[in-house]
């Protein structure tokens, strides 16, 4: 295994494209490291404001990075301000419904599409695509009004609903489906194989990368929505972390601490999430998980 | 050999086809439908008022000032955000140490809800934040600049915020697309003494065309919606005299509360769609030429 690797690595070496002279290196880290600084430096500044103490100038000419007085009092704030659990466990839920509708429905639909014959399978196929042209935000106030009769609006359910299949996902399922070789079904029709065997033992463990960033992208973006949550719901015990936050600002300007706190209550659960996972995204994306 | 019932595929599609049908395709028509009545947020009947709502747009100088922003934030996004994460791609497409470390940290600012970045943002552009007093500190600046407050620095505030929250997406795509990049003219450009420069863009550039058109595409209609950027940076507010409101801000102001009229946001909605229609349409037609 590690002598399969090994080689390509070393063939390449010897080309001198790919031979990164020391200057270059350099250059390349400094570069990198310019990018990086601007990329995080924000989030490392809002995490030393969130745990700054009262009595530290945060507004001072000459700004520190690391805090006098670690404390974590600001996080405790914020929990006694809002009821910030709640508003967690709210985004969790709807976040939950997000990842099960997309991970179940557009794999079903994307395998149907990419692997069974049947008439009128093109026309589908356009339909998914052709919802692609138009933005979301174009048909939110009728999807409002649609929630509405359904009689989920101000409901986490209503939060949830609209995206819990959504037709980029059911696109980049039909793609993976479609990139597995035509002989693995048939060895295994072959062998009597049912429709529901061939989907879930054939070719869905050969389709995980994409499932792994269809799931990620789904939750990703169920707790970071803004806009819809901000329609939909109206009872302030029923926020999802976002709104919650929202309001959090809102309410209390004056603390920068307080608000920092907020934001690192938002942010912290879903970096933890994408680094344990993004080994798995990375390797999506390589797949041709992500076509823009 | 039978493979599959004939039913098969559409009871794999039912739940897909259902949501689809529910919450994109019947909501872009009643967007439409809607746009030609007084609907209200609270339901109730809705009358007919013919095209008054449309009559209502053009009158309207707010709508006129969302367009300039939109028009502006679109004209200043779209070379940045076509150029720079193609840039980034390059830096960290080559194999060096730690280099997946680097590759993860950029995407941070894609992860993290709109909520979070605005937040974050509005600290480091406070008055009295970190930005003004470390830049009045070196003499760049005479006074602090009031980049929260001023009719047009909060537009360059937000753009400046979805150029960064941008970078690591774009580069993403940028990512997959310099893998199909050829490997061996890279290397034969540079045998023939092609400076750094030269085989970007002789090499890469004309490689990447197709994916640039794309992001060119993408970046123009993410503008276009913009919404969590203005709307945390001015505490929903949309600036002085909500002149800095985007469409899709006026779209959620006219959908709540019981002032609220669905009526006129689906007019606005309808006009946010034929907005984004026109970038699509340009730049597909620049793609086309240039290819022939």
């Amino acid at each position: 295994m590690t002598a399969v690797a090994e080689a390509p690595r070393q063939k390449r070496r010897r080309t001198p494209i790919s031979e990164a002279g020391t200057g270059e290196k350099v250059v390349r880290y400094v570069l990198l490291v310019f990018v990086l600084v601007i990329t995080v430096g924000p989030f490392l500044w809002e995490l030393s404001t969130s745990l700054k103490g009262a009595g530290e100038d945060i507004y001072t000419t000459n700004p520190q990075l690391i805090p006098h007085q670690p404390t974590l009092s600001n996080y405790a704030h914020v929990a006694q301000s809002i009821p910030v659990w709640r508003y967690i466990g709210n985004s969790l839920i709807v976040a939950a419904l997000t990842v099960a509708g997309n991970v179940i429905f557009a794999t079903l639909a994307g395998y149907a599409i990419a692997r069974l014959r049947f008439g009128g399978r093109r026309i589908v196929l356009g339909l998914f695509l052709a919802t692609l042209v138009l933005p979301g935000e174009v048909t939110i106030i009728s999807q409002f009004v649609t929630v509405r009769d359904l009689g989920f609006a101000d409901s986490l359910l209503g939060v949830a609903l609209p995206g819990m299949v959504a037709a980029l996902n059911v696109l980049l399922l039909y793609n993976a489906f479609r990139m597995l070789p035509g002989d693995i079904d048939q060895a295994a029709i072959v062998d009597g194989a049912n429709v529901w065997q061939r989907l879930t033992r054939v070719s869905l463990p050969a389709v995980r990368g994409t499932l792994a960033v269809v799931a990620i992208f789904a939750f990703i973006q169920a707790w970071d929505d803004f806009l819809w949550p901000l329609l939909v719901i109206t009872t302030p015990g029923k926020y999802t972390l976002t709104v919650g936050l929202q309001y959090l600002s809102g309410t209390f300007v004056s603390d920068k601490r307080m608000i920092a706190a907020g934001t690192m209550i938002a942010f912290i659960p879903i970096a933890v999430i994408f680094s344990v996972l993004q080994r798995y995204f990375f390797k999506g994306v390589e797949e041709g998980g992500v076509k823009g | 050999m039978r493979t599959h019932r004939w039913f098969t595929p559409w009871v794999l599609l039912v739940p897909a086809l259902v949501w689809l049908l529910t919450f994109t395709v019947w909501p872009s028509l009643n967007t439409l439908r809607l746009s030609f009545t007084d609907a209200r947020p609270l339901g109730g009947d809705a009358g007919w008022v013919g095209l008054r709502n449309y009559t209502d747009l053009l009158h309207d100088s707010q709508v006129w000032s969302a367009l300039l922003n939109s028009v502006v934030y679109m004209a200043i996004c779209l070379p940045l955000l076509t150029v720079l994460p193609l840039l980034v791609a390059i830096l960290v497409e080559r194999k060096l140490k730690g280099i997946a470390f680097f590759r993860t940290a950029f995407y941070t600012p894609v992860i993290a809800s709109a909520v979070v970045v605005g937040l974050l943002w509005t600290w480091l552009l406070d008055d009295r934040g970190v930005i003004n007093n470390v830049a009045t500190a070196l003499h760049v600046l005479q006074h602090p600049l009031p980049f929260l407050t001023d009719r047009w620095l909060v537009v360059f505030s937000a753009i400046s915020l979805t150029v960064w929250k941008g970078l690591g997406y774009y580069m993403i795509v940028y990512l997959a697309a310099l893998g199909n990049v050829c490997k061996e003219l890279h290397e034969a450009a540079a045998m023939d003494g092609a400076g750094t420069l030269r085989r970007f863009f002789s090499v890469t550039v004309p490689a990447v065309r197709g994916t640039m058109f794309l992001v060119a595409i993408l970046v123009s209609v993410a503008a276009l919606r913009v919404f969590s950027e203005i709307y945390i940076l001015t505490g929903g507010k949309g600036g002085p005299g909500g002149e800095d409101s985007s469409l899709v801000m006026l779209i959620q102001q006219y959908a709540g509360g019981f002032y609220g009229d669905l009526g006129y946001a689906s007019a606005l909605s309808v006009l946010l769609f034929v907005v984004t229609l026109v970038p699509m349409l340009v730049l597909a037609r620049i793609n086309n030429r240039s290819e022939r």
